[in-house]
């Protein structure tokens, strides 16, 4: 690791001005994958902005239909929240896959999609649900959101306050892990709601998380694995590694998919 | 049978500080005026090293020195050696090209140390080391074993035409050539034994502390036999001479044959602590493990069984090209070769075998001794044979087994081996019984109505364990003698240390070496401690590895307390006033034969040392016998493994679902630690199996360099595993005891990989059998079906 300023933020205003002002600053918001790439030396930041201790950014509220979950709460809070587990039980699922004990209980929803890694899994859970980002500065759609590789929609000082989440009738999550990192090596998550049904995938695409049109057509015909029989994904544009190649990967994608249809019921 | 004596399942003495966090490993060591040293390491598989410019280095802040190959030289410190002398068909010795502890004009490998910062913090020293600028000129690699010899392929060590190291072959070339002409039926095999990376708990570590005064060294060092480090870093490196080296080796916490070696970073540190006059200290990140710690296995072999027409095997044939990486590490030679040829009879008697053995350099970190150590490589080979032929001539696999199986002891094998005890049926049989092999049709049934493909797989190994008789390793080309030393103090109260030349490092010596103790003099087990891993203590001794310290470490207290308890039988006849012949020592008591005239082991002990009942002339005062034992046979664990897996077919996931283990271990002292032992090397040999997939790309960089990429098992891999024993005493120790450390890891992988090939209906899938691959031989297997329609 490199040395680096320690900045406790006290509250959102004062941490967006020093992510805009301070050179080469971070948000530090759980650091279950920034502080180990800086203790590899692979990022050195001059700056870190905690956001530990920033009031109303963690919580978990059902308002209306919409779930709206608080930046900084942890994959750990959201896994084991009753309120989650009764609107939308594939959610609390998905956080509770996320990592290991120790990555759960310091890992927050807010920093794992800020950061965007192709192979998360809350990026499919954000635009498999159609979910809302909310930021200081304004409201982002899932779909905007994600915009490529460790990418999003963020500009350089706003910060993520919550995710609203609509409540789905019916969602699941089927993750496929990389046997060494446990990351997805192909996660989908489906969800029908009474306008429409997305399918999302995390870890096979090589830009990141994508939709999956043929699958969600095929589906609004009928919610049943039995509609995506048959059906694949093209493997172009799909991530190919020692774990599995892209054929690999789209072959996956269906298998998952209908696994998730199946056990959304 | 005691509480704490052999055989008692006694809890391990040493977890209480282990799980309190109040073990004391070298990183939990602090030295006064202690620096921290960095290794600059190759980022190039291969290149020159053209220039080094150390100059902004070392104006860093916090800067002690930069030093370098050049200065590694100037002050003459010596090559790193590899101690097994191994010798070509053609009679040529092996070509052991030169290893400096820091390259000097070329680097081999992607890890291989250039220059070193030695600073006042770690962060300083690694912020210098980032200012090291060295001028590369990268040239081609090679990192594929079967590639090595190639015209083509770059030249790495000038000593060694071809990459070659040794072309060596055991057993008669012609007979097994007649054997096959006469054969029914042939099995042959094209089989990748993978690399894997060890991944101890505790990465190494070392602190070298000179002491200007006396001008000694002293090292404490995570390894697995300090003595034989200290000897070979003062024979051979030539840093200090041995009396003024001391090593230390203090709670170690895991080696599995990567703490074996000496390593270029102990004799750096060593050599830099002299240099700046201060304590230099090292401990790796797990990243740098990777690249600086030997890795094991390599192989790429073809094999071929013959059979007669009742399915009795006639002879193998095998020959195999062992990947030993930029560099030859410490032991590497005999892995491939009297490790892994002399094992390639397994359980079975074949009457002629004759294996080829070809030894390369690769621009790939160095390759040497990994749990097992060359048997699991040669029960690969001969059981994934067996299963296959099995298959091919449609016999029950069990059942061509067991027209095999050696049943007469003593057994000759044609590779070296004299099998002095077993009885390979009997664990077969057992673990038929307790793997349900009768019930395995209807799970099959079960898992293909849920869509899943079903397998069982046996393993029926063996492995020559208590390395060794030092004359048999002698004439072998072994450096050493592989004895074990003892020295059993008793204290004038009664209470005992035991001084082994064993180290332990997860073994849990301290409780089975002191219930062996307590056991034989009849003392409490807490009145037993046990000293080991510090060269200043123990006066020698060869260290923990190759599941030798039970059958040869044990077997050396024996011997010591034998010379105890003559003694104190002299002590007692003065004290009991009766002949030496009448007294008998029973349940820690010295009596007089036919009378009840009584003296406790304490007693004993007191009057020994407080010498008022005896003269000098009649007996010296004290009660402490040292010994060496010197074993006269390897010993030959072995037993039988049955896996049973359920595939996946839609995502080529294997399940592991039962796992059965019988093992003969000869007499057991603790069977909870001998199961610990047996879980762990199964987790380790399942990882070989279908996780661990250590890879380079050509260029020779290591695609698996983290735990990100590099598949360690985890407990979700493995199911809950049936464990048992069955026994048949070793003849050529005291105890009976045969070994138990590497067994798990030996048997384990064959029985994976033949489950799975049972289950899929293909012998194509090389280890690991990870998702992906077996849904890559999955598709193959359909295609080729759907080709037959």
């Amino acid at each position: 690791m490199y040395a680096f300023t320690y900045h406790r933020a006290t509250g959102l205003r004062q941490a967006g001005n020093m992510l805009g002002k301070l050179e080469d600053s971070k948000i530090l918001a759980g650091g279950q994958t920034l502080l180990p790439t800086m203790k590899q030396r692979l990022a050195s930041p001059a700056n870190l902005i905690d956001l530990g201790k920033v009031d109303g950014l963690k919580g978990i509220e059902l308002k209306g239909r919409s779930l709206v979950i608080g930046a900084m709460t942890t994959h750990s809070e959201v896994a084991t929240s009753p309120v989650v587990q009764q609107a939308i039980p594939a959610l609390a699922e998905l956080a509770s896959m996320i990592g290991d004990p120790a990555v759960r209980h310091m890992g927050t929803l807010g920093g794992s999609i800020a950061n965007n890694d192709p192979n998360s899994d809350y990026p499919a859970a954000l635009v498999g649900l159609g979910a809302t980002v909310i930021t200081t500065k304004r409201r982002i759609e899932a779909d905007a959101f994600f915009t490529g590789l460790f990418e999003t929609a963020l500009e350089a000082d706003e910060i993520i306050t919550k995710v609203s989440f609509p409540v789905p009738k019916k969602a699941a999550y089927m993750k496929f892990r990389n046997p060494a990192s446990r990351f997805a090596l192909v996660g989908v998550f489906v969800a029908k709601r009474s306008s429409e049904i997305r399918v999302a995938v995390t870890g096979a695409g090589a830009s990141g998380v994508f939709r999956v049109p043929a699958f969600e057509e095929a589906l609004k015909k009928r919610f049943s694995p039995k509609s995506l029989e048959g059906l694949s994904i093209p493997a172009t544009g799909l991530n190919s590694d020692i774990h599995g190649s892209a054929e690999y990967r789209a072959h996956l994608v269906g298998v998952m998919a209908r696994r998730a249809v199946a056990k959304a019921g | 049978m005691s509480a704490t004596g052999i055989g008692a399942p006694v809890r391990r003495k040493e977890d209480y500080r282990f799980i309190t966090g109040k073990g004391q490993y070298t990183d939990d060591l602090t030295r006064p005026g202690q620096t921290y040293i960095t290794f600059v390491r190759s980022p190039h598989a291969h290149a020159r090293i053209r220039r080094i410019d150390a100059s902004a280095a070392k104006g860093m802040p916090g800067v002690v020195a930069v030093l370098t190959g050049a200065d590694l030289a100037a002050d003459k410190v010596g090559s790193l050696i590899c101690g097994w002398a191994i010798t070509s068909k053609d009679g040529s010795p092996m070509k052991m090209a030169p290893h400096p502890a820091i390259a000097n004009t070329k680097a081999n490998h992607v890890g291989d140390p250039v220059a070193v910062v030695v600073a006042e913090t770690q962060a300083q020293a690694k912020d210098a080391a980032e200012k090291v600028v060295v001028d590369y000129e990268v040239l081609p690699a090679v990192v594929d074993p079967a590639k090595a010899q190639a015209k083509s392929a770059p030249q790495i060590h000038e000593v060694a035409p071809g990459n070659t190291i040794y072309e060596w072959h055991l057993g008669d070339q012609k007979a097994v050539e007649a054997a096959f002409k006469g054969a029914k039926h042939v099995t042959r095999l094209d089989i990748v034994n993978n690399r894997l990376v060890p991944n101890a708990m505790e990465p190494r570590a070392a602190i070298a502390e000179y002491d200007a005064g006396n001008d000694s060294l002293t090292l404490w060092n995570t390894t697995q036999n300090p003595h034989v480090a200290r000897l070979v870093i003062s024979a051979f490196v030539g840093i200090a001479p041995e009396h003024k080296l001391r090593v230390i080796a203090p709670d170690v916490g895991g080696g599995f044959g990567s703490k074996i070696f000496i390593y270029p970073e102990e004799v750096v540190c060593l050599w830099a602590a002299r240099k700046v006059n201060r304590p230099v200290k090292w401990v790796s990140e797990r990243t740098e493990a990777f690249v600086a710690d030997a890795h094991g296995r390599d192989h790429v072999t073809h094999a071929e069984m013959a059979f007669d027409g009742e399915g009795k095997i006639l002879a193998l044939r095998a020959k195999t090209i062992a990947n030993l990486g930029a560099y030859m590490s410490t032991f590497s030679s005999s892995v491939p070769t009297y490790l892994y040829a002399t094992l390639l009879s397994g359980q079975y008697e074949i009457p002629q075998i004759y294996c080829e053995v070809d030894a390369v350099y690769t621009n790939t970190v160095p390759v040497d001794a990994y749990r097992g150590a060359g048997r699991p490589e040669a029960t690969f080979v001969v059981e994934r044979l067996v299963e296959v032929g099995a298959r091919e001539m449609q016999i029950d696999p069990a059942d061509l087994r067991r027209r095999n199986f050696v049943k007469k002891f003593p057994h000759q094998t044609p590779v070296i081996m004299a099998y002095d005890a077993g009885d390979y049926n009997a664990s077969l049989k057992k673990a038929m019984e307790l793997a349900d092999v009768k019930g395995f049709a209807k799970r099959k049934r079960e898992s293909a109505r849920a869509g899943k493909l079903r397998g069982l797989g046996y393993s029926t190994y063996i492995e020559a364990c208590g390395i060794a008789p030092s004359q048999a390793v002698g004439s072998l080309g072994a450096g050493v003698g592989l004895w074990e030393s003892a020295e059993v103090r008793v204290n004038p109260t009664g209470s005992v240390e035991v001084l082994t030349g064993c180290h332990q490092h997860g073994q849990g010596h301290e409780t089975t070496f002191a219930q062996v103790v307590s056991d034989r003099l009849g003392i409490p087990i807490e009145n037993v401690s046990v000293v080991h891993g510090d060269t200043d203590k123990v006066q020698f001794g060869m260290g923990t590895y190759g599941s030798r310290s039970g059958a040869v470490g044990i077997s050396a207290i024996v011997k010591a307390l034998d010379k105890v308890e003559a003694k104190a039988k002299k002590v007692a006849s003065h004290l009991l006033e009766a002949a030496e012949a009448d007294i008998v020592f029973e349940n820690g008591q010295f009596k007089v034969a036919g009378t009840d005239k009584v003296a406790a082991f304490g007693d004993v002990a007191l009057n020994a040392y407080i010498a008022h009942k005896f003269s000098g002339q009649e007996l010296e005062p004290g009660l402490k016998e040292g010994s060496f034992y010197d074993p006269t046979n390897f010993t030959f664990p072995a037993g039988c493994h049955i896996c049973e897996v359920e595939v996946d077919t839609e995502t080529g996931q294997v399940e592991v679902v039962a796992w059965t283990a019988v093992d003969d271990f000869g007499k057991v002292i603790n069977p909870m630690i001998v199961e610990g032992q047996v879980h762990g090397g199964i987790a380790q040999g399942v990882g070989q199996a279908l996780l661990e997939n250590t890879t380079y790309d050509t260029d020779g960089q290591l695609v698996t360099g983290s735990y990100m990429d590099y598949t360690m098992p985890r407990a979700d891999n493995l199911p809950s595993f049936r464990v048992e024993t069955t026994e048949t005493l070793a003849p050529s120790n005291p105890l009976g005891i045969k070994g138990c450390g590497e067994a798990g890891a030996i048997a384990s992988p064959a029985a994976v990989i033949n489950a799975i090939t049972d289950a899929l209906g293909t012998e194509e899938i090389a280890m690991p059998a990870t998702p992906a691959a077996v849904w890559a031989a999955l598709q193959k297997v359909n295609q080729s079906r759907k080709a037959a329609e």
